[in-house]
């Protein structure tokens, strides 16, 4: 229990490729995360290593891995068996520069409007200063038709939230399609972490997403103690699950109030804004700051003092309260009930993860797939079948429920448990796998750890790279004044998925 | 006729003045009522004298409509504020206070916020202008059928007389038609104006909105006027309201004390009216758009049972 199963890794080639990825797939398993790698020098003999991570439902981990020659670097596509596959392809396009061969969408993820075309800025050679005039259109599939008119939104709003552009294609007020450009927030996280010392990437990891600092900082650190075979002590293993949920509980309490106030019920987001603020300023005297950062390191975790159990407990129960009052409002109900459906067949299909998933009635979650310590009877994982924005708001809802036992459950543990002195992290070199159930569903990082505890890659899978795509579906005959609504229910992280 | 340019001077005058204190004290309530301190009562008075005092930034390629617009619907609702009885019913001889005089310049100031929306060519104008000429079209009926029903005892459409007639029979302010009607108009007063649940004065939402939408891209001065303009007629219209159900206090000459009395009156109406109904936002949602409809339909339905039951009690 106290290590991760270590991955079964299947050697495959370019001709194989589909038909061992599909092999895995049929056993229920599903591809979490892409990560193309950049073996030796740039030369003649230099290749590219792509590994295609496949997670199963009972801990179980695949690796694919295949090489390709950089002088011909081309795969072919998956798209056709995996939706998710397929969008990693496009991304390792514009990172890497490497063609998924027939792609539907035979083009770039990641690029900014301005950059070359022949810039991949993960490539070790890529131009650290390239000239960035160059001017690029925005392909998006025009929908013509009587009537049919366009609205521009973004990437900067009115509101103070993170840069995205989305272009609805209307008729009347009903949204015909939805197209989103996303990555304006591109910072190049990845390149960032190449090079650090393992011990310094936690830093980093902690400023993926600011509200996500646990998750990140936790998968980080889990796929390195992964990599380098370091065992963790109960104690520490209990600590992280507890800050996962303290980040859970300030998060969702948070999107609680968020929801309600785009129906213009604003007094729920004033009350849940003050529960919020007594959670981040618990989350201070736990671990020193108000977004959990600093209290996750190699090998352990630490808290400056044990949780406040009235205080979480009174802060469920408030936010119970006011969940119950939103839901019993006849005109709040209203706008959330039925308000874009994410039907679960199209929610499997587009491998969405987290809340959104468990909304459509999809079992998915972390903590029980792949989980890194015995949760116990106070977990249970929180679903709900209609797939609108009620069913994303009720699911919070039995998760802050949740979250806040499993708080209470996790604090006692705790302090029945001796703390044990730090393992020591070795040196050595290896790749790691961390896979954790941060807020907005499950996070993967898969670290390579090269000579002297440099890193040499990290990738980073947050779950709104997954859940992106099915926000254009769910708005299908939605309204665009409900747009705010769907969008807030995701609440798909920007930085994140851009990284 | 000297005393009757007296009663529209004061009417005007009190109008810009209690205009941002009315705002002011309706986001206060709100505020105070959702356990915030709020911007405080002075704050929307401080606002517009801020962006009085700024340039406004007008897109290259736009045209005069970016000017025009904006002092129009602030004429519109002077116009508005000097022909509805709020301190005096003392008229003007020459200009008929009529209900459908007074609709006519409600619409002035509408479509010039629409023409304006438009003016801007991008989306949210659009969207805004077309979201709110639909409840404008919806508006506009029930307020005359309300009003209308309020006349038909009145045996006039004026409105100054309507007010006078129900100021001197109090028995008239409590029988049902006269119930419906002011229950109608309250209705379309609150659609009329932009405010929950039909929209969010508050929001930052861009696709949500409907007012907003139209003058987001205005600034400055012509965002002042525009602002001013457009509470302008919330205040008028709450006092038109406020002095058809209780005409109490509110004068029939231009004589100082009456004045005095009127102005004191009115003030206070309209204050509590808008507090009042900013208290109730906090306890309402913004309705679905495609719904308003159904509620606007809702309140034409009363209208037009308070005109019928009016030909039959009267």
């Amino acid at each position: 229990m106290s290590r991760l199963n270590a991955p079964e890794v299947l050697q495959a080639t370019r001709e194989t490729l589909a038909g061992t990825v599909a092999a895995q797939l049929a056993r229920g398993f599903r591809l979490a995360l892409v990560a193309a790698h950049e073996d030796g020098p740039v030369g003649p003999e230099a290749g590219f290593r792509i590994v295609y991570v496949l997670l199963g439902t009972a801990g179980e981990r695949v690796e694919v891995v295949v090489e390709i020659p950089r002088d011909d670097a081309w795969l072919p596509t998956l798209a056709g068996i995996s939706y998710p596959a397929g969008r990693f392809e496009r991304e390792m396009r514009g990172l890497y520069g490497i063609v998924p061969r027939d792609h539907p969408q035979p083009y770039r993820l990641v690029r900014h409007g301005h950059w070359p075309t022949s810039f991949h800025p993960m490539l070790s050679d890529a131009d650290p200063n390239p000239d960035f005039t160059a001017r690029a259109g925005f392909p998006f599939a025009e929908v013509t038709g009587k009537g049919v008119y366009e609205i521009p939104v973004g990437p900067v709003h009115a509101g103070l939230i993170e840069p995205g552009h989305f272009r609805f294609s209307v008729v009347g007020e009903t949204i015909v399609r939805m197209y989103q450009r996303l990555y304006f927030v591109h910072r190049g996280v990845e390149k960032l972490f190449q090079g650090r010392q393992v011990a310094d990437g936690i830093a980093l990891a902690e400023r993926i997403s600011g509200d996500t600092a646990v998750g990140h900082s936790l998968a980080y650190v889990m796929a390195v103690e992964d990599a380098l075979g370091v065992d963790v002590p109960e104690r520490d293993r209990l600590v992280r699950a507890l800050l996962l949920e303290c980040e859970r509980l300030y998060n969702h309490v948070n999107d609680l109030g968020a929801i309600v106030n785009d129906a213009g019920f604003g007094i729920v987001n004033q009350h849940a804004g003050r529960l919020r603020e007594s959670l981040l300023r618990h989350n201070a005297r736990l671990t020193g700051h108000r977004l959990l950062r600093g209290a996750i390191r190699l090998g352990g975790a630490d808290l400056l003092a044990a949780p406040d159990l009235d205080l979480i407990d009174g802060v469920a129960a408030e936010a119970a309260e006011l969940a119950a009052i939103s839901t019993g409002h006849p005109m709040v109900a209203n706008r959330l009930n039925t308000t874009a459906v994410l039907p679960a067949g199209q929610a499997r299909g587009f491998g969405v993860l987290g809340y959104v998933a468990r909304a459509s009635g999809i079992a998915v979650d972390a903590r029980a797939d792949q989980p890194f310590v015995d949760l116990g009877e106070a977990f249970r994982v929180v679903t709900a079948e209609t797939g609108d924005v009620r069913a994303r708001f009720d699911v919070r809802v039995g998760e802050i429920a949740v979250a806040a036992a499993l708080v209470a459950d996790l604090g006692a543990r705790i302090s029945a448990l001796e703390a044990t002195t730090a393992p020591t992290v070795p040196g050595g070199t290896g790749a790691g796998l961390g896979v954790v159930e941060a807020w907005r569903g499950t996070l993967v990082h898969r670290v390579e750890v090269g000579a002297g505890g440099v890193l040499t890659r990290v990738k980073v899978v947050d779950p709104s790279f997954h859940t992106w795509p099915a926000l254009g579906i769910a708005l299908a005959d939605t309204i665009v004044p409900d747009f705010p609504l769907a969008n807030k229910s995701f609440n798909c992280s920007y930085a994140g998925n851009d990284l | 006729m000297i005393d009757s340019v007296v009663v529209v001077v004061v009417q005007l005058v009190l109008a810009v003045a209690v205009t941002p204190v009315l705002i002011g004290v309706m986001r206060t309530t709100r505020a105070r009522l959702e356990g915030r301190v709020g911007g405080g009562v002075w704050q929307p008075w401080r606002d517009v004298r801020k962006l009085m005092a700024k340039e406004p930034t007008r897109a290259p390629g736009s045209t005069p409509v970016l000017t025009v617009a904006p002092i129009l619907l602030m004429a519109s609702s002077l116009v508005l504020c000097a022909l509805i009885p709020l301190a005096s019913t003392l008229a003007l001889e020459s200009v008929p206070g009529d209900l459908f005089v007074v609709v006519s310049v409600l619409l002035l100031g509408t479509v010039a916020l629409a023409l304006l929306g438009l003016e801007s060519g991008t989306a949210f104008g659009g969207m805004g202008s077309s979201r709110h000429m639909v409840i404008a079209a919806l508006v506009e009926p029930t307020v005359l059928l309300s009003i209308y029903a309020l006349s038909v005892p009145a045996g006039t459409s004026a409105l100054a007389a309507i007010v006078q007639a129900r100021r001197a029979d109090p028995a008239s302010l409590l029988n049902p038609v006269s119930l419906l009607a002011i229950f109608a108009l309250v209705v379309v007063v609150i659609a009329e104006t932009g405010r929950l649940p039909v929209d969010n004065p508050s929001t930052h939402l861009e696709l949500t909105m409907i007012h907003e939408a139209m003058i987001l891209e205005s600034g400055g001065r012509d965002l002042g006027w525009l602002e001013l303009g457009s509470w302008l007629r919330l205040t008028a219209l709450l006092g038109l309201v406020a002095n058809l159900a209780l005409p109490l206090g509110i004068g029939q000459d231009a004589a100082p004390l009456t004045l005095v009395v009127g102005i004191a009156a009115v003030t206070v109406k309209v204050l509590v009216l808008g507090a009042a109904l900013a208290a109730a936002e906090v306890f309402i949602a913004k309705l679905r758009l495609f719904r308003v409809p159904e509620l606007l339909a809702g309140s034409f339905v009363l209208a037009f049972l308070s005109v019928s039951a009016s030909y039959l009690v009267f």
